[in-house]
């Protein structure tokens, strides 16, 4: 005689919408979608979050989080998530924002959004490229990274160093947490999930803009399959960009 | 109420508080710059967001924020500021959320001077920014009508879920005049159905301009045509001046309004025929006004501080039925009451060649009908 | 007097032209009159020459900007030598000190000059120049009664000068005696 008791072990969180996704097979957008999604839900703050959207490869994340939206214009995302936050505080506002939208066209609107201490939360994704227009060189492109605009790889001579966002936001006072964590491996995933909810908790306590890059994969435009391309990111990302705290406010400790 | 003195940059911004407006992103530019200073005591105190964004960029999207919260939001800027935000004025008409911008314009192009221009009709009026849309475009002519426009922009922009673009040139933004202050409107607390204010018992709410498939793009471009269609079926505004027996028809709006005005006193002065239509509404355009007027009409003068803007709007409404002639000064540089009296005379002359009379060159006097002063559409 | 009254302010930065200009505004506002105010504006407020134009009607005011004024008040040379000359035949002219003194006399208006500074000197504040003046303009051209300005003093005075306001009215009405009045003159 069996008594047989159903305990369920996974499912999927209520702030990830059950539908398929846009992204490539072996994009990492997936997996971070669902960090984020489980650490809404595990903070209960779902019904008064707001996400912003960017331009890029993740401009449907709209579709994937059930939560309300807005889609910015390309790299505006911490400016109009400005707007959203200063008029009701009270709400939870974060922007997703990739390589290009962050580090390139939206410099401007992150700096300035760290530096007045905007109490948002920040996942931005790094992945080396633009993957949306297919795979030309982001201002986090490696030295040495070939892409359809630097094909003969990245000369650092004319087109400059990659961008090391975590570590230039870290130092601005308004900045209340900023690290740097990689969904190459399941260990770094969880250790990824830690950083987005602490970027969120650090939003819930009122302490400013809070940062948190992560290291993603691109298959598609890195011209390789997806377990390579985690290898890829692990070998060639990981020393240019160390995973790590930089900046890590006191009462986030 | 008594009437205060008020300079029309900082009429406009207690006109917006007045008027429930609950934020306000700016970026510093002469000569709009007192609006945005009077905003960053005034919206604190009574207890209203005010922030000072790093560029109009930062400002444009700040306000695309918050007009995504369902707030009334505006910001305000000058010419070559504003042409920073032509990116996010698209987003916003695209997204269908209600925003007002106020454009004090100067002279341009590039970085130009600060004097009062009204080179921005275009950038206004035909979309600076990219894709088919249209914002509201409202021109007042003095502090007073500035301080009523600027009520109207919320309403219409809630109405319709749409841009509004209040023009003032440079003149209107810094002259003083006495005007009358509405009473102060409570800020309203509900807010729309569609505004991000968290999923709470409710499906979620998204704003966005993407539509991926051209179909879905066609038909909300089909829904943002509708809308205009709409618009210019019942918010044209203008005023009349002296039109019932006028020859020659003078079109001009804001600051070269009443410049004309002046002109227009002197030359009825003189026994001329001429009238003024002044739009107070650029979008929608006076166009079925100015239809009628070119059957009764001899002719049309339209004067800017332009190279010649509206004037292509006053030509396509009035279809080649009359000659429309202009005049305009460019750069800063104002006409004078006695420069567009010249023109005046000039035309009304060719019009009507004066008869001979016993001291050979002064026309023969009319006379002259009270002045009916201004007559709305609105 | 025409319905109309445009009279323009010029001086350097400083000399408080456009706060007199401001100050007509005011006067004829509560006197019940139209009135606009626009000023110079930008960098040369900042130490240049300033100017403003104030128009007083009894009429709905149509172009706030004016090429030949019924009046002016210049507080400097470079005024002097910009409006003297555009000043509407009959109109006045008040010259607000000593400068310009190859300044060639128009017939076609009335000039006075006013030694605005020394008035201002002796009432003991050099910044009163601009209110003498403005008690000489309003004497010669009674486009407004001097009370009106006196109200407009009392009520528009900015709070940190406001115990300026008995010199400020002294100011007025010396400008104002200084003018001669022009019919007995006559």
């Amino acid at each position: 005689m069996t008594d047989m008791q159903e305990t369920v072990v996974f499912q999927r969180p209520e702030t990830l919408e059950d539908t398929y996704t846009n992204y490539c097979p072996g994009c990492t957008h997936g997996t971070i979608h669902r960090l984020i999604a489980e650490v809404i839900d595990e903070l209960g703050i779902r019904e008064r979050t707001i996400g912003v959207a960017p331009v890029g490869c993740s401009v449907f994340i709209y579709n994937y989080q059930n939560v309300d939206f807005a889609v910015a214009a390309h790299g505006r995302a911490p400016a109009m998530a400005t707007g959203i936050k200063r008029v009701q505080p009270d709400k939870v506002v974060f922007t997703y924002q990739g390589d290009g939208d962050l580090a390139a066209i939206g410099t401007n609107e992150i700096l300035h959004a760290a530096s007045r201490g905007e109490n948002i939360t920040v996942i931005f994704v790094n992945n080396a490229t633009y993957g949306m227009t297919g795979g030309q060189m982001a201002p986090t492109t490696l030295p040495g990274q070939k892409t359809t605009s630097s094909p003969s790889g990245r000369d650092v001579e004319i087109q400059g160093w990659p961008m090391r966002v975590a570590e230039l936001l870290a130092p601005l006072p308004g900045v209340s947490y900023s690290v740097r964590r990689s969904i190459h491996d399941p260990r770094h995933i969880n250790n990824a999930k830690k950083a987005i909810r602490t970027a969120f908790r650090a939003q819930l306590d009122g302490m400013g803009l809070a940062l948190v890059e992560i290291l993603s994969a691109c298959p598609t435009n890195w011209h390789l399959t997806p377990v390579a391309a985690l290898e890829w990111l692990a070998k060639h990302m990981l020393p240019y960009y160390p995973v790590g705290d930089y900046k890590i406010s006191e009462g986030l400790q | 109420m008594t009437k205060q003195l008020w300079k029309g940059n900082e009429a406009v911004a207690e006109a917006a508080i007045r008027a429930g407006c609950e934020a306000y992103f700016g970026y510093p530019i002469t000569p709009q710059t007192e609006l945005l200073e009077y905003m960053s005591w005034r919206m604190p105190q009574v207890g209203r967001v005010f922030l000072q964004a790093e560029s109009e960029v930062g400002a444009i999207n700040m306000v695309y924020g918050a007009a995504c919260a369902g707030r009334r939001v505006m910001s305000s800027s000058s010419s070559p500021g504003v042409s920073l935000m032509m990116e996010g004025l698209s987003y916003i008409a695209a997204s269908d959320v209600p925003a007002v911008l106020v454009n004090v314009m100067r002279g341009g192009p590039g970085l130009g001077n600060i004097h009062p221009a009204q080179s921005d009709y275009f950038q206004a009026v035909k979309f600076g920014g990219h894709g088919d849309y249209h914002p509201i475009v409202l021109a007042p002519a003095s502090v007073q009508e500035a301080i009523e426009l600027t009520a109207l922009s919320f309403d219409l922009a809630e109405k319709y879920r749409h841009v509004v673009i209040e023009v003032l040139d440079g003149s209107i933004g810094q002259m003083m005049e006495p005007a009358e202050m509405p009473e102060m409107q409570p800020v309203r607390l509900e807010r729309p159905a569609w505004a991000l204010t968290g999923a709470t018992e409710r499906p979620k709410n998204v704003i966005s301009s993407i539509r991926i498939d051209s179909e879905g793009l066609e038909a909300h471009n089909l829904h943002l045509q509708d809308k205009l269609a709409h618009i210019r079926g019942c918010e044209v505004r203008y005023k009349e001046y002296w039109l019932d027996d006028a020859d020659l028809v003078l079109v001009a709006y804001g600051t070269a309004g009443r410049i004309a005005l002046s002109a227009i006193r002197q030359a009825r002065a003189e026994g001329l025929r001429v009238g003024l239509l002044r739009p107070v509404t650029l979008y929608p355009f006076p166009t079925e006004r100015l239809a009628r007027l070119a059957k009764q009409a001899q002719a049309f003068l339209v004067v800017e501080m332009s190279a010649g803007q509206m004037l292509e709007d006053v030509r396509l409404a009035v279809e080649g039925r009359a000659p429309v002639r202009f005049y305009g000064r460019m750069g800063g540089a104002v006409p004078m009451p006695d420069e567009i009296f010249e023109v005046v005379r000039g035309l009304c002359y060719a019009l009507r060649p004066p008869k001979p009379s016993g001291n050979g060159h002064h026309p023969a006097r009319r006379p002259q009908p009270e002045d009916p002063g201004p007559q709305g559409a609105d | 007097m025409n319905k109309q009254t445009e009279i323009i302010v010029s001086g350097f930065g400083g000399q408080g032209a456009l706060f007199a200009g401001q100050l007509l505004a005011y006067a004829g506002m509560d006197e019940g009159k139209h009135v606009t105010w626009i000023p110079s504006y930008g960098p040369e407020i900042r130490g240049g020459t300033a100017h403003c134009i104030t128009i007083i009607s009894d009429e709905e005011i149509g172009s706030p900007f004016v090429r030949r004024p019924a009046a002016a008040i210049v507080l400097n040379q470079p005024s002097l030598e910009k409006y003297g000359p555009l000043v509407r035949p009959g109109g006045v002219l008040i010259i607000g000190g000593a400068f310009g003194e190859e300044h060639v006399s128009r017939s076609d208006i009335r000039e006075i000059r006013v030694p605005a500074q020394e008035i201002a000197n002796a009432l003991g504040n050099t910044r009163l120049a601009n209110v003498v003046c403005l008690g000489a303009l309003l004497a010669a051209t009674k486009v407004l009664p001097l009370e009106a300005l006196e109200r407009a003093l009392a009520n528009h005075l900015p709070e940190r000068h406001r115990h300026l306001l008995p010199a400020n009215k002294e100011a007025l009405r010396r400008g104002a005696i200084f003018v001669p009045d022009q019919e007995l003159a006559a």
